[in-house]
């Protein structure tokens, strides 16, 4: 009997125990981004550094951000969510905040102050558009060109609207096959202000006259739709310039040595960054706290900056920038904040784009199917 | 004699050889014209080539098929490695092949072996027709491959025939794809020792079973499957984290688990339903089969709803481990979607099965078990192999299903392939197709050599 009293005891006592630990923080942990070299960055300014202070905790990485906003509603309508924290851009966090699928959060309890004292809130200022949205990294969507089939006897392209002109630059472009971007191109070429493109493209008669513009190309475009697509068309010299994300041309012009240059003009800049789902138990929202605590301060942030050129989006990070991990060569020149590449830049316009997309797309896409 | 054999004798050069083989010449002048931008121009060289290589070889007397041929095919390379280096030389050498043996074939009158004296010319132009098109059909099957295991030894990183690969210069291929494919974790060099032991040892357990016959040739070949099995084991123990080799390791858990349930059901349900006397047969078999038909998308959408909820049933009630759950419901699925498969074929192995063979062993006082084991399944087992064949690559090869069920603790070789693709065009893709296409092709031929073998020892076939 007594025998007995001891071994329920124990065993009572280490269940407790068991059940303590658990309930403190979650040892495994699903992190979703984006597959390639910005993943492989985030894994090694964030998830390493974290892995050698805490060794109990893994990190499996799912490559779904692109399908997080329908994979999440569906993972809610099935209550089984397997994602512990999802790295999006900001108009999907914006979707993804409306819908109650991404929890808010208060940036300044969440987040770690800057070096300086300054609350997290202002140090992030204005990049952070959403309750639900933990900024990370600004990039900007650029055009590369080949540089080996520029015509000769004309200069490089450097402004936005080379893309336009077919004839001193003749040769297939790329371009993504939606219609973010690419309207408010066409119409800063066809000779709007930059200040008017947004009043001009609330207008039906706006939306024809990019698609016009747009039509005056259409020949010689080719339709990307992953980041990866502009990158191979220009190793391959199957288009002359395209446009894609700054980071995938510094990867293709720095570490594979392509004929590549950087346009930078008109470049648009747009914000990624982490949200964390709802519905998790508390051990696992422990865990994802004390890793964001982490993986968002000041340094970390800088630190990604060594794998790939996506800015910071911190205020105080930003000094902190230093050089290549493997190469070497300072990263600032090829930062798209950096103030010679971002003489003229637009920003993401979330709110246009969020009361517009629907109307615009169609109008693109049938614009596209003619 | 001499009044059966028939000398057609070689056909007009003027009216028949030369203008064909200047169509065929004018075909590759047009491609590589093409290249040039010249393509009118191509084809008129090429014409005018083909037709002078015509009248050469139809004036050389006795000519050997394969010696006109390599003979061709050193000329143009030689003059392709002058125009265009060494992938000249081998386009060239491409061209100067086929070339040379069509003229030869045309000119010699031997277009007409392959079919009897009678044939009209319409009759022998279609029949020689026909052998191209198929021919043709196996190229298209074939072709699309070669590219890919080409690209998959790039040096770079994009999916892109350098100028140094064309040129077939070394600094133009690597292995580079092949070690990140490989990279991370493993001990393939004690599995294989351990595996290799392991396999011996089991080898002489079984020849201290009553009945068994003795033999060392049984212990190598246990060995020899022992160490593959434990290179594999090895390699994949303890890997986590590395892009492709996890995946690897998903698959090749989630695949042998899958294709087990789904032969082992498969087979009960594929006889079961050979009993004439089984009510409502067709409505059943038209269920079990649904998987094959019904569109993949939809079963997925069906799975990720039902696994779901019994996903976290299990978790909760039963206390098991999250990632145990997920391989759970992966496996079930991929079995699902297996099943057919084996139903198919042991239920088309099945038809040629003697029904009295089970009855005589009744009569000879074997219970169903032991006959099912020890008459039955010998005689259906090239049915049940192939079933399970097919349901291994079946899950080997899924990733709709995987995407919606499974979670990424469970992502699959096939998974990493797609999203890799979509998002990172790497020639680490194009390394592990290679990998895959191998290692197919050499389990589907051992499994038709063995088939081959055990047909020849039971004397089913003369050999």
């Amino acid at each position: 009997m007594k025998l007995l009293k001891t071994l329920t005891a124990t065993t009572a006592l280490c269940a407790a125990g068991s059940m303590a630990g658990a309930q403190d923080m979650a040892d495994d942990v699903t992190m979703v981004s984006w597959g390639g070299a910005y993943q492989q960055s985030q894994i090694n300014a964030y998830a390493e550094p974290y892995m050698e202070m805490n060794p109990e905790v893994s990190i499996t990485w799912d490559e779904s951000s692109n399908e997080a906003v329908a994979k999440l509603r569906a993972m809610n309508e099935a209550g089984n969510i397997t994602w512990d924290l999802v790295d999006v851009v900001a108009a999907d966090a914006l979707r993804l905040c409306d819908e109650g699928l991404a929890m808010e959060v208060d940036h300044d309890e969440l987040l770690a102050p800057a070096p300086d004292g300054t609350d997290a809130s202002d140090d992030f200022g204005d990049l952070i558009v959403s309750d639900c949205f933990i900024p990370q990294i600004v990039y900007s969507t650029t055009f590369g060109y080949r540089t080996d089939m520029v015509p000769e006897g004309v200069d490089a392209p450097d402004d936005i609207c080379d893309v336009f002109d077919t004839e001193t630059y003749p040769g297939m472009r790329s371009l993504e096959q939606r219609p973010i971007n690419n309207m408010e191109w066409a119409l800063l070429c066809d000779g709007v202000a930059k200040e008017d493109v947004y009043d001009v493209l609330a207008t039906d008669e706006g939306q024809d006259q990019a698609l016009a513009k747009l039509d005056t190309i259409k020949d010689s475009v080719i339709w990307w739709s992953a980041g990866a697509d502009t990158p191979q068309l220009l190793a391959d010299g199957e288009v002359f310039m395209g446009s894609t994300y700054n980071g995938r041309l510094f990867s293709a012009i720095v570490e594979q040595n392509q004929p590549i240059g950087m346009m930078w003009d008109a470049q648009v800049f747009d914000l990624d960054g982490w949200i964390i789902p709802t519905g998790l138990s508390d051990e696992r929202l422990a865990r994802v706290e004390d890793f964001l605590y982490f993986a968002t301060d000041t340094q970390r942030l800088a630190d990604q900056a060594k794998y790939i050129s996506y800015g910071p989006a911190r205020a105080s990070s930003a000094p902190l920038v230093s050089t290549h991990a493997e190469l070497g060569i300072e990263m600032a020149p090829h930062m798209p904040t950096d103030p010679e590449n971002s003489k003229n830049t637009f920003l993401y316009n979330y709110e246009f784009w969020a009361d517009y997309r629907d109307d615009i797309d169609a109008k693109f896409q049938a614009w596209l199917a003619q | 004699m001499s009044a059966l054999t028939v000398n057609v004798g070689r056909p007009s050069l003027l009216t028949f050889t030369m203008p064909i083989v200047a169509v065929l010449g004018g075909c590759f002048g047009f491609i590589t014209g093409n290249i040039f931008g010249q393509p009118g121009l191509g084809f008129v060289i090429g014409a005018l080539v083909g037709a002078v290589l015509a009248a050469a070889l139809a004036k050389a007397p006795k000519l050997n098929r394969r010696k006109a041929a390599w003979g061709t095919a050193a000329l143009f390379g030689l003059v392709g490695l002058v125009f265009g280096g060494v992938g000249g030389l081998i386009g060239g050498a491409v061209v100067g092949l086929s070339m040379g043996w069509f003229a030869v074939w045309i000119g010699s009158g031997q277009y007409r072996a392959g079919v009897p004296i009678y044939y009209t010319a319409g009759q022998t132009l279609w029949h020689n027709v026909f052998l191209f098109i198929c021919a043709f059909v196996f190229f298209f099957l074939i072709a699309p491959l070669i590219p890919v295991m080409w690209l998959s030894f790039n040096a770079q990183n994009f999916f892109t025939f350098t100028p140094e690969m064309l040129a077939f210069k070394a600094e133009g291929y690597s292995l580079k794809h092949y070690r990140d494919f490989f990279s991370g974790g493993g001990h393939p060099l004690q599995g294989l020792l351990y595996g290799a032991v392991v396999g011996a040892v089991i080898g002489g357990l079984v020849q201290l079973l009553p009945n068994a016959e003795r033999s060392v040739r049984k212990i190598v070949v246990f060995a020899i499957i022992g160490t593959l099995i434990g290179v594999v084991v090895g390699k994949m123990w303890g890997v986590s984290g590395a892009e492709w080799m996890t995946p690897l390791k998903n698959s090749l858990i989630i695949a042998p688990f899958a294709t087990l349930i789904s032969v082992s059901l498969g087979t009960l349900a594929a006889i079961g339903l050979s009993q004439t006397h089984v009510p409502g047969r067709q409505a059943i078999m038209a269920i079990m089969i649904s998987p094959m038909i019904v569109p993949l998308i939809i079963s997925a959408t069906g799975m990720f709803f039902f696994y779901a909820p019994l996903g976290n049933w299990l978790q909760a009630n039963l206390g098991l481990n999250q990632n145990f759950v997920g391989y759970l419901k992966v496996i079930l699925a991929h079995a699902v979607l297996g099943v057919p498969f084996v139903i198919i074929t042991v239920t088309a192995t099945l038809v040629g099965f003697d029904k009295s063979l089970t009855r005589a062993a009744a009569n000879m006082g074997a219970n169903p078990v032991t006959t099912f084991f020890r008459v039955q399944m010998p005689l259906i087992l090239p049915g049940v192999i192939s079933g399970g064949l097919f349901a291994f690559i079946t899950s080997f090869d899924e990733v709709v299903v995987v995407l919606f069920v499974g979670s990424a603790q469970q992502q699959t070789l096939p998974w990493q392939m797609f999203t890799g693709l979509r998002e990172q065009i790497s020639p680490t893709i194009l390394a592990a197709a290679t990998i895959l296409v191998t290692i197919s092709v050499c389990l589907l031929t051992t499994v038709e050599l063995l088939r081959r073998r055990s047909e020849r020892l039971r004397g089913m076939s003369p050999g």
